[in-house]
C-alpha cells in the first residue's frame, strides 16, 4: 500500500476526530483525499505535527486527535515521543506512515529502516503501540485505537509512488488555522 | 517583579497554557507555575505544542532561554507567523551586555536583532518595565502574532 492509499483509507475511517497532518505529501494527500475543516495541514515547521496534536489534545480533552506523521518528521522531533508518554493524553492517536524516505523532496532515504520506531515509542512508555509491515492491513487496529483509551502509536510501513502528482494544499494558512480552531 | 506577581499578571491577561525549557533566570516563575507548567524537551517542540493548544482554544505562553531562539525560528516563521497563531515568549536574556559564560555571548549580542530581522515584536525588560511589556505583548497577541519578552537577569525575584 502506498502513502496515498493509506491516507485515503484512514480518512475514510475518520468520523468527527481532529486530524493534524505533517508537512509534505501527508498534508497534500489528506487534502486531496477529503478536505474537511477538522483537518489541520501543516505546511512548514517539519517535525511539529506531533507537538501541535499534543497541545490540541490537552486543550480539548473531550475530542480525539489523530496525528498523521511521517518517518522523516518523527525522526526530526524524536523527543516528542517522551513528551507524549509523559503527558499521556487519552485522546491522542499518533499514526506514523513510514515510507523510509523524504518523499516530497525527491525520495532521499531516511534512516528509518534501521531504527525500530515502534520499539522507541514503547521504550518511551506510550500506552498502545502497534506496528504494521508493508502490505499488512492496519484498518482494524486503527479503528480499535479510535475507540480505546490512548495514547496510541501506530506505525504503518507504506510504499511510495514516484509518479504521484498531487496538487498542493489550496487553502491559505490563516484559513486552515481558523476553520480548524472553530470546527 | 516577583514570580508570584508575574504568574498573577499572566493569569489576569488570560494566559492558561504554559510550557517551555528552563533557564536559571526563569526558575522562580517555573516553580510558581508548578502543576500547570508542561516541560518540553526542546523549544521548537514547546512552540509547536503551544500552537496546538491555541488551536484548541487556549492562550499559550512559552518560557525559554534565548539560546532556544535558534531552534524556535523555523516554527515561528513557518507556523506561527504564516497561520496567525499567537504566542507569548518569555525569554531569559543570557549574555546581556557581553557578560556571561562564553556560550551565551553571541546569541546575547544578536538575539534582539534576530527578532527584529524576522519582524517579531519584542521588549527587553528589567524589573520596572515588565508589567508594561506584558500589556504591549497582549495587544500584539490579540492580532494573532508572536511576541517576545526578553527578561534580563535580576528582573524576577
Amino acid at each position: 500500500m502506498i502513502m496515498r492509499e493509506a491516507i485515503t483509507k484512514i480518512i475514510s475511517l475518520i468520523g468527527d476526530e481532529y486530524v493534524v497532518c505533517a508537512n509534505g505529501f501527508i498534508s497534500r494527500d489528506a487534502f486531496n483525499a477529503k478536505d474537511r475543516p477538522r483537518n489541520f495541514y501543516m505546511l512548514g515547521s517539519m517535525g511539529q505535527a506531533s507537538s501541535i496534536g499534543l497541545g490540541f489534545a490537552m486543550a480539548r480533552p473531550g475530542k480525539k486527535v489523530v496525528v498523521l506523521d511521517g518517518d522523516g518528521n518523527l525522526l526530526m522531533n524524536f523527543g516528542v515521543l517522551s513528551m507524549i508518554s509523559n503527558i499521556s493524553p487519552k485522546n491522542y492517536i499518533h499514526v506514523v506512515l513510514d515510507n523510509e524516505c523524504y518523499d516530497s523532496t525527491g525520495g532521499q532515504p531516511t534512516i528509518s529502516p534501521r531504527v525500530d520506531l515502534a520499539r522507541a515509542a514503547e521504550g518511551c512508555g506510550i500506552k498502545n503501540v502497534i506496528k504494521k509491515d508493508l502490505g499488512q492491513d492496519f484498518a482494524e487496529a486503527f479503528k480499535d485505537c479510535l475507540k480505546k483509551e490512548g495514547p496510541s502509536f501506530i506505525l504503518v510501513k507504506v510504499g511510495r509512488d514516484p509518479s504521484e502528482k498531487v496538487p498542493r494544499v489550496g487553502i491559505a494558512p490563516p484559513e486552515i488555522a481558523k476553520r480548524f480552531k472553530n470546527a | 517583579m516577583d514570580a508570584t506577581t508575574l504568574k498573577t499578571r499572566l493569569k489576569g491577561l488570560g494566559f492558561d497554557f504554559f510550557t517551555g525549557v528552563p533557564c536559571s533566570l526563569l526558575g522562580g516563575i517555573i516553580t510558581a507555575l508548578a502543576g500547570e507548567y508542561i516541560p518540553a524537551v526542546r523549544e521548537d517542540t514547546a512552540l509547536g505544542m503551544a500552537a496546538g493548544a491555541y488551536l484548541g482554544g487556549r492562550k499559550p505562553c512559552v518560557l525559554m532561554q534565548n539560546s532556544g531562539l535558534g531552534y524556535s525560528l523555523n516554527v515561528l516563521t513557518s507556523l506561527n507567523m504564516i497561520y496567525d497563531i499567537p504566542v507569548l515568549m518569555l525569554v531569559s536574556f543570557r549574555g546581556y551586555g557581553g557578560k556571561d559564560a562564553p556560550e551565551h555571548i553571541i546569541m546575547g549580542r544578536h538575539c534582539v536583532e534576530l527578532m527584529e530581522t524576522f519582524g517579531i515584536r519584542n521588549s527587553v525588560c528589567g524589573r520596572e518595565d515588565l508589567a508594561a511589556a506584558l500589556a504591549e505583548a497582549d495587544k500584539e497577541i490579540a492580532k494573532g502574532k508572536p511576541y517576545c519578552i526578553f527578561i534580563k537577569e535580576d528582573t524576577l525575584e
